[in-house]
């Protein structure tokens, strides 16, 4: 994880799901790009996010997106992200021994719009969470910044204050995480996806 | 409560202090070779004090003692004197410690280090230095050079070498010969030369550096092209930013050029239309 940097969080509000990530990809102490973001569409309503090792980040950005089209085409149905959490966490407990190098995060509405957010650790064991999940080198600081910031029943527009201010806080405590960061806000009527404007060094 | 005090005193001292009669042999009781000689630090018992260290500060270590690292620093002559600019990051691992360091250290009104590697052992040694320079400047009723101020410094840090002392300076002043600079490491190395970036950055100021170097820079020039520097060195290098400190050493000492946060520095230098590099 510390080998190119980068964080995930993803937070719960009122009928609705925010997730967001830094757009650094680092190798070691270099910054090499300002334009890598780490969340990716994967239904509708659902985004992943995947921090970690840049090369599996794009491997599995890529594998999940075929599993998600092949689950569609068989069910004729949109992937429930409950289901999606759990298609991950097999996913990565196939390399049980041999793991990709990544922590997943993964939100979003399921059919009835209920909110809901998970992540995983680099083997696939789930993390169920009613409030906010984090993940990537910046973790430590993003549960500092989330335990005091979020509150229950945010609207989509607070939600979105909350999660941006929880990330670049966070982030500016990280040498490793940074330069730039984009936001997603998931309602049952709309997708809202950010860029914010961040410190670059 | 007094015996309490008493206990844990220094006899010596209490009584000196207490006894008017014994002042005077207290202060004849000076020694000036001593204060000339190194100073004397506790050594933890064990068997390898260098072993124990590093066994706690090695980045394999379970529970590792963080010590700051990442710095972009810089320095270099030009037909004006010598330009000195850094970052103010302090970082332990990945951990931003704090984005506000001083790491130009204003030995005297005539002498500036600069602070690379461990913050501690940095502050501690450039502090000895100016005790060392201004005892020199009582004694010879004259100024020091900066070859010999920088001189006592490695012979200092040379004789702790290998008992992982780690710092990476840049000792620059001006004396009766002009300007002068200096790089001196914890390894012993001392070096006079032009131009000098010192961290984990330096390799990226040294490639801002040396494009835009000319010995006959205006001040306003230097002074911006050590900013610039910086700066890059603080986009590109993750252990390095903050904020950029910029000096100018000139004949009547040096001058403090200001500060500037690297984020405010990155959306001008954005919005500036880009010059031709060659």
């Amino acid at each position: 994880m510390e080998y190119n940097g980068g964080a995930v969080v993803a937070m719960v509000g009122k009928n609705c799901v925010a997730i967001a990530c830094d757009k650094r990809l680092g190798v070691q102490a270099m910054t090499i790009s300002t334009e890598f973001p780490k969340t990716f569409q994967a239904t509708p309503k659902t985004y992943i996010g995947l921090p970690g090792l840049a090369t599996d980040v794009q491997t599995l950005s890529e594998k999940f997106r075929f599993k998600v089209n092949m689950y569609k085409l068989k069910e004729e149905r949109e992937i429930e992200p409950r289901t999606l959490a759990h298609l991950v966490s097999s996913t990565l407990y196939e390399r049980r021994f041999g793991p990709w190098f990544v922590e997943p995060v993964i939100a979003g509405l399921d059919k009835e719009n209920r909110p809901f957010i998970c992540s995983t650790d680099l083997i696939g064991c789930i993390n169920f969470a009613k409030d906010f999940v984090v993940s990537g080198t910046t973790s430590n600081q993003l549960y500092g910044m989330c335990e005091s910031l979020w509150e229950p029943d945010l609207e989509p527009e607070d939600l979105f204050e909350t999660i941006s201010q929880s990330l670049m806080n966070a982030v500016d405590r990280d040498c490793l995480s940074g330069w730039g960061a984009q936001v997603t806000v998931i309602t049952p009527d709309q997708v809202i996806t950010r860029t914010l404007k961040s410190r670059q060094d | 409560m007094d015996t309490l005090v008493s206990k844990y005193a220094n006899s010596a001292s209490s009584a000196s202090f207490d006894d008017a009669d014994n002042l005077g042999q207290n202060m004849a009781g000076w020694d000036a070779a001593s204060q000339f000689a190194l100073p004397a630090f506790d050594i933890p018992m064990v068997a390898n004090p260098v072993d124990f260290l590093r066994a706690h500060t090695d980045a394999s270590a379970e529970n590792r003692i963080r010590i700051q690292h990442g710095t972009t620093t810089l320095a270099f002559k030009f037909q004006g004197g010598i330009i000195v600019a850094v970052d103010s990051r302090a970082s332990g691992g990945s951990y931003i410690a704090s984005q506000t360091v001083k790491k130009v250290i204003e030995i005297n009104p005539y002498l500036l280090g600069t602070m690379a590697g461990g913050a501690a052992d940095c502050q501690y040694w450039e502090r000895e230095l100016g005790r060392r320079c201004r005892l020199y400047e009582l004694r010879n009723k004259e100024r020091i050079s900066v070859a010999a101020a920088s001189k006592i410094l490695s012979n200092m840090v040379y004789d702790y070498k290998g008992m992982g002392l780690s710092m990476g300076t840049m000792i620059t002043g001006w004396d009766k010969s002009g300007p002068q600079l200096f790089y001196v490491d914890s390894d012993g190395t001392r070096m006079r030369g032009e131009r000098f970036s010192v961290g984990s950055g330096s390799t990226f100021a040294y490639g801002v550096l040396d494009t835009g170097y000319d010995f006959n820079l205006s001040i306003p020039d230097a002074l911006e092209l050590g900013r610039r520097a910086i700066y890059h060195a603080t986009h590109r290098d993750a252990y390095s930013g903050g904020s950029v400190n910029v000096f100018h050493v000139k004949e009547t000492g040096w001058v403090f050029h200001g500060n500037f946060d690297v984020n405010d520095l990155h959306w001008e230098y954005q919005a500036q239309p880009k010059g031709p590099i060659v």
